[in-house]
């Protein structure tokens, strides 16, 4: 068992193309931290820099407390899991996850005992002479996390590891995952860009976008305070509501770009500079009475998902207003080209600086 | 596409039928002409059934060859064809799938020059470079022997480029995993992709064998001893016989067998493919 320590990890590919721009982050002994990014963002280039399939540019990587920069990926005591399993495909089940022990020369007895009880954890009892070829999808990921289980190693690494199943086996794997993780107690890194996947997951989540880590905290944190446009608009299911405004003179609200209304709701002080973005969830804009409204709205389009309803429109009084999207009760009818009064508590409006992005405070 | 259509089944089952004809009848023809004395084939008419002079007619050519072509056994033809073939089909997969492996596997400078030149051998086959490669061969005093007749036939541009464009296709994730696991670079080699390329080698077997067991220039050249004959050349010699009729019922008989381990081959190794197959699918 170890943590895991980040220290200014940079990479450069050998093309000269810049990945990760610098990690920082301390990770305890047994937490399950997810990395969580758009696709291209550097995730996996961070993941394997632990694993030692690429090498470190800049910067430490501590495993323990062991710097493991030039140690071979099989010296650094790291199990990995790959989004396509990479179990090898002439061997039975059982050859899978002895493959590495046997290198490692492990007694066979020991070999045997630690395979029967990841197969007795995994439920591949039964299957262990079969080849991949011969299981489904999900039989597969298991084996592969079986093979990971047996190193007993100090981290486990998982790089996408789900996004090969269904949906359905996908959320039931993510459970199985969660307990696997709590039950062994062993420091996790998981890759994905699935945000769900990220937030049931995680102890604590980091936010990657293009290189850069932009954010490094609990899911929910990450939620209420989300410290960049980009991790606000990344996180959370319909994206955040994002209107350009400006400050108005007396500083008390906001007036929106494109539209005669006005926010009544003061910006922090530091927000000295005029322009600002209002990011506002669409869970948090309750339709309402006109006179106790704060946005006017005219719908556009109404998704019905049966709990609650996707209502997307315009602030209303523009032509080429900024488009929001309203999470609604399901029961609650509402039709296009309606116009629909919003209200929105000021603990849940979020204000980021039009230039950098960055949540002011 | 499932049609029934009792015309169309017949018409092809008849083209079908034809085309084995076509080419299982001179094959019939020689094997008629093996089991006959030469009398009979020399009378003018073909005979269409097998004779009774099986048994003899192959057991002289085997133990003691034809007279008339100096009465070199082709048992010992078969022989050396065997071991010609042999060596050439195994050296030309060992050498490339090792050379696949540096190409694709190691970053080294370099290496595409090397996958080139290696490439545009394949426009330099032993008879184009048939003299440089005779002085060579001679100067190193490998005439008249196995290493001879076979190691200036083994690199192999053809076999480098399949087993290379196999290992493009396998995921890289599973060279990852191995390293993760353990295994260094000859262990990966040995415990994965060996075994994963167990069909290509089956399949390059054959060609390779078959390539090997029907070269007839190069052992002409290389070879003027008889105990290193190859029986492809020896036919040939047979029917060439100065200053007499050629003896049919022997060539024949010769020709036979020189078809015989080809076939063996490929029916032996087509069941190695076909599970292999099987087991593969991914
Ligand atoms: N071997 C490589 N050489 C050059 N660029 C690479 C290499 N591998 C990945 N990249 C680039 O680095 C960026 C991050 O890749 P990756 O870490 O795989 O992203 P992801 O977040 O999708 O896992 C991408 O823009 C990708 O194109
Ligand atoms: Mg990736």
């Amino acid at each position: 068992m170890a943590g895991l320590q980040f220290t200014g990890v940079r990479k450069t590919y050998p093309n000269g193309f810049r990945a990760i721009h610098g990690v920082d982050t301390t990770v305890a002994d047994g937490e399950f931290i997810v990395i969580v990014g758009p696709s291209g963002c550097g995730k996996s280039t961070l993941l394997r820099m632990v694993a030692g399939l690429e090498t470190v540019t800049e910067g430490e990587i501590h495993i323990g407390d062991r710097r493991v920069n030039e140690l071979e990926p099989a010296d650094r005591n790291i199990a990995m899991v790959f989004q396509n399993y990479a179990l090898y495909p002439h061997m039975s089940v059982f050859d899978n996850m002895a493959y590495g022990l046997r290198n490692r020369r492990t007694p066979k007895e020991e070999i045997e005992s630690r395979v029967a009880e990841a197969s007795r954890i995994l439920q591949l009892d039964g299957m262990l002479d079969r080849r991949p070829s011969q299981l489904s999808g999900g039989q597969r990921q298991r084996v592969a996390m079986g093979r990971a289980i047996v190193r007993e190693p100090e981290v486990f690494l998982f790089d996408e590891p789900l996004s090969n199943l269904d949906a359905k086996l996908r959320v039931q794997m993510r459970l199985e995952i969660k307990r696997l993780q709590r039950d062994l107690g062993t420091t996790s890194l998981y890759v994905t860009h699935d945000q769900v996947e990220a937030m049931t997951l995680a102890d604590r989540l980091i936010v990657m976008n293009a290189g850069v880590a932009e954010q490094i905290g609990t899911p929910l944190d990450v939620y209420t305070e989300p410290a960049t446009v980009f991790v606000a608009g990344f996180i959370g299911s319909p994206a955040m509501n994002f209107l350009p405004g400006t400050t108005t003179t007396d500083g008390r609200g906001v007036t929106l770009d494109g539209s005669s209304q006005t926010l009544p709701v003061a910006p922090p002080s530091s927000a000295s500079r005029d322009k600002i973005t209002v990011g506002i969830r669409p869970e948090h804009l309750e339709p309402t009475s006109p006179d106790a409204a704060s946005l006017a709205l005219s719908v556009d389009l109404v998704e019905a998902l049966g709990a609650d309803s996707l209502v997307h429109g315009q602030l209303a009084g523009t032509t080429q207003g900024s488009a929001v999207t309203v999470r609604v009760d399901g029961a609650r009818r509402v039709a296009a080209g309606e116009a629909l009064s919003l209200a929105v508590a000021p603990e849940h409006i979020h204000f980021f600086d039009a230039d950098d992005g960055r949540r002011l405070v | 596409m499932v049609e029934n259509r009792p015309w169309l089944t017949a018409l092809s089952h008849i083209v079908l039928s034809l085309g084995v004809l076509i080419t299982a009848l001179p094959i019939w023809i020689t094997f008629v002409a093996s089991t006959h004395p030469v009398e009979v084939l020399m009378s003018g008419r073909t005979p269409l059934w097998p004779g009774d002079h099986f048994l003899q007619n192959y057991t002289t050519i085997l133990g003691s060859g034809m007279e008339a072509a100096g009465g070199v056994p082709v048992g010992m033809m078969m022989w050396n064809s065997l071991v010609m073939a042999l060596m050439i089909a195994v050296g030309k997969i060992a050498i490339s799938i090792i050379a696949a492996y540096a190409i694709v596997y190691f970053r080294f400078p370099l290496r595409m020059t090397c996958f080139w030149i290696i490439f545009i051998t394949l426009m330099l086959p032993v008879e184009v470079r048939i003299l440089p490669t005779f002085a060579v061969v001679a100067d190193l005093g490998m005439l008249n022997s196995y290493w001879g007749l076979s190691v200036p036939l083994i690199a192999s541009a053809t076999a480098t480029f399949l087993f290379r464009q196999f290992f493009l296709t396998v995921p890289e994730e599973l060279a990852e995993a191995a390293r993760i696991d353990g295994a260094g670079p000859l262990k990966f080699f040995r415990d994965i992709l060996l075994p994963l390329s167990r069909t290509n080698i089956a399949a390059l077997f054959v060609i390779l064998f078959i390539y090997g067991w029907n070269q007839y220039l190069w052992p002409l050249l290389v070879t003027t001893d008889e105990s290193y004959y190859t029986i492809v050349m020896g036919i040939q010699r047979m029917v060439a016989v100065p200053d007499s009729e050629p003896v049919w019922h022997e060539v024949m008989a010769t020709s036979m067998l020189a078809m015989l381990p080809p076939v063996l081959v490929v029916i032996f190794m087509q069941r190695l493919f076909v599970k292999g197959l099987i087991e593969q699918e991914k």
